[in-house]
């Protein structure tokens, strides 16, 4: 059983290595991932919302509202877990 | 857990400078690297910290359940009172930008958006402290 997860192991080790010579190379201007809104972002964070932080900026900003849904998702997870334990396990 | 002096000793110095370093962490969002999860989780830490080295019960003395409570609404009524408060002045919700050029005061958008991150960090940090004195307390008193 071991030897079978070790091989496993191994073989999807291979191939994901396999798939780096694929990858863009480190701050390439022409990667997908830095073109299109990625660019748009760096252009216009600091003009239309005055701060440094880019990441801030989308986090808070241009995705503000589902930085709100993620926060109401951190308190309802502290509400479950209160109404889980504080009741002994009882539901 | 046995009477430890270096633990207590340690724990009563770390603990000032590490919510001075979660204040850091959640203010200097907008300028560098940080924001209101981090921050938060920093700020919970040093009450969890607390409570490995002093004792649940000593701990829940500064930080009650009440406080706890108030603390992770009052977080999200921050945010979600900031993006109402967009809509009153006639913008969509959350259009922090409104705010600004109704009321005529520069880079009040980026303060928007410190004021946001510390109504995050203010829920995580009492969501964090309350699963960490459930579990507490569920195994009995830890110290």
């Amino acid at each position: 059983m071991k030897v079978k997860a070790l091989l496993a192991v191994l073989f999807i080790g291979i191939i994901l290595f396999w798939a780096i010579e694929d990858m863009p190379a480190f701050g390439d201007p022409q990667a997908p991932a830095t073109q299109y809104t990625g660019e748009l972002y760096i252009q216009s964070a600091l003009p239309d919302i005055g701060i440094e932080n880019i990441v801030t900026a989308i986090l808070a900003s241009y995705r503000g509202f589902d930085t709100l849904g993620e926060t109401v998702v951190i308190f309802t997870a502290g509400i479950s877990v209160a109404l889980l334990l504080r009741r002994g396990g009882r539901l | 857990m046995r009477e430890n002096v270096v633990i207590r000793t340690v724990s009563r110095l770390a603990v000032p400078f590490i919510q001075v370093f979660a204040l850091y962490v959640i203010v200097h969002g907008a300028s560098g690297a940080g924001g209101g999860f981090q921050g938060g989780v920093v700020f919970a830490s040093s009450f969890i910290l607390m409570t490995i080295a002093f004792g649940l019960s000593s701990v829940r003395k500064r930080l009650n359940n009440r406080w706890i409570v108030i603390c992770s609404v009052l977080g999200i009524t921050i945010y979600a009172g900031i993006g109402l408060l967009c809509l009153i002045l006639g913008g969509n919700y959350l259009e922090y930008g409104i705010i600004e050029t109704t009321l005529g005061i520069p880079h009040l958008h980026g303060y928007l958006l410190d004021a946001v991150e510390v109504g995050i960090g203010i829920t995580v940090m009492a969501v964090m402290t309350s699963i960490i004195y459930d579990m507490a307390e569920r195994g009995g008193e830890s110290s």
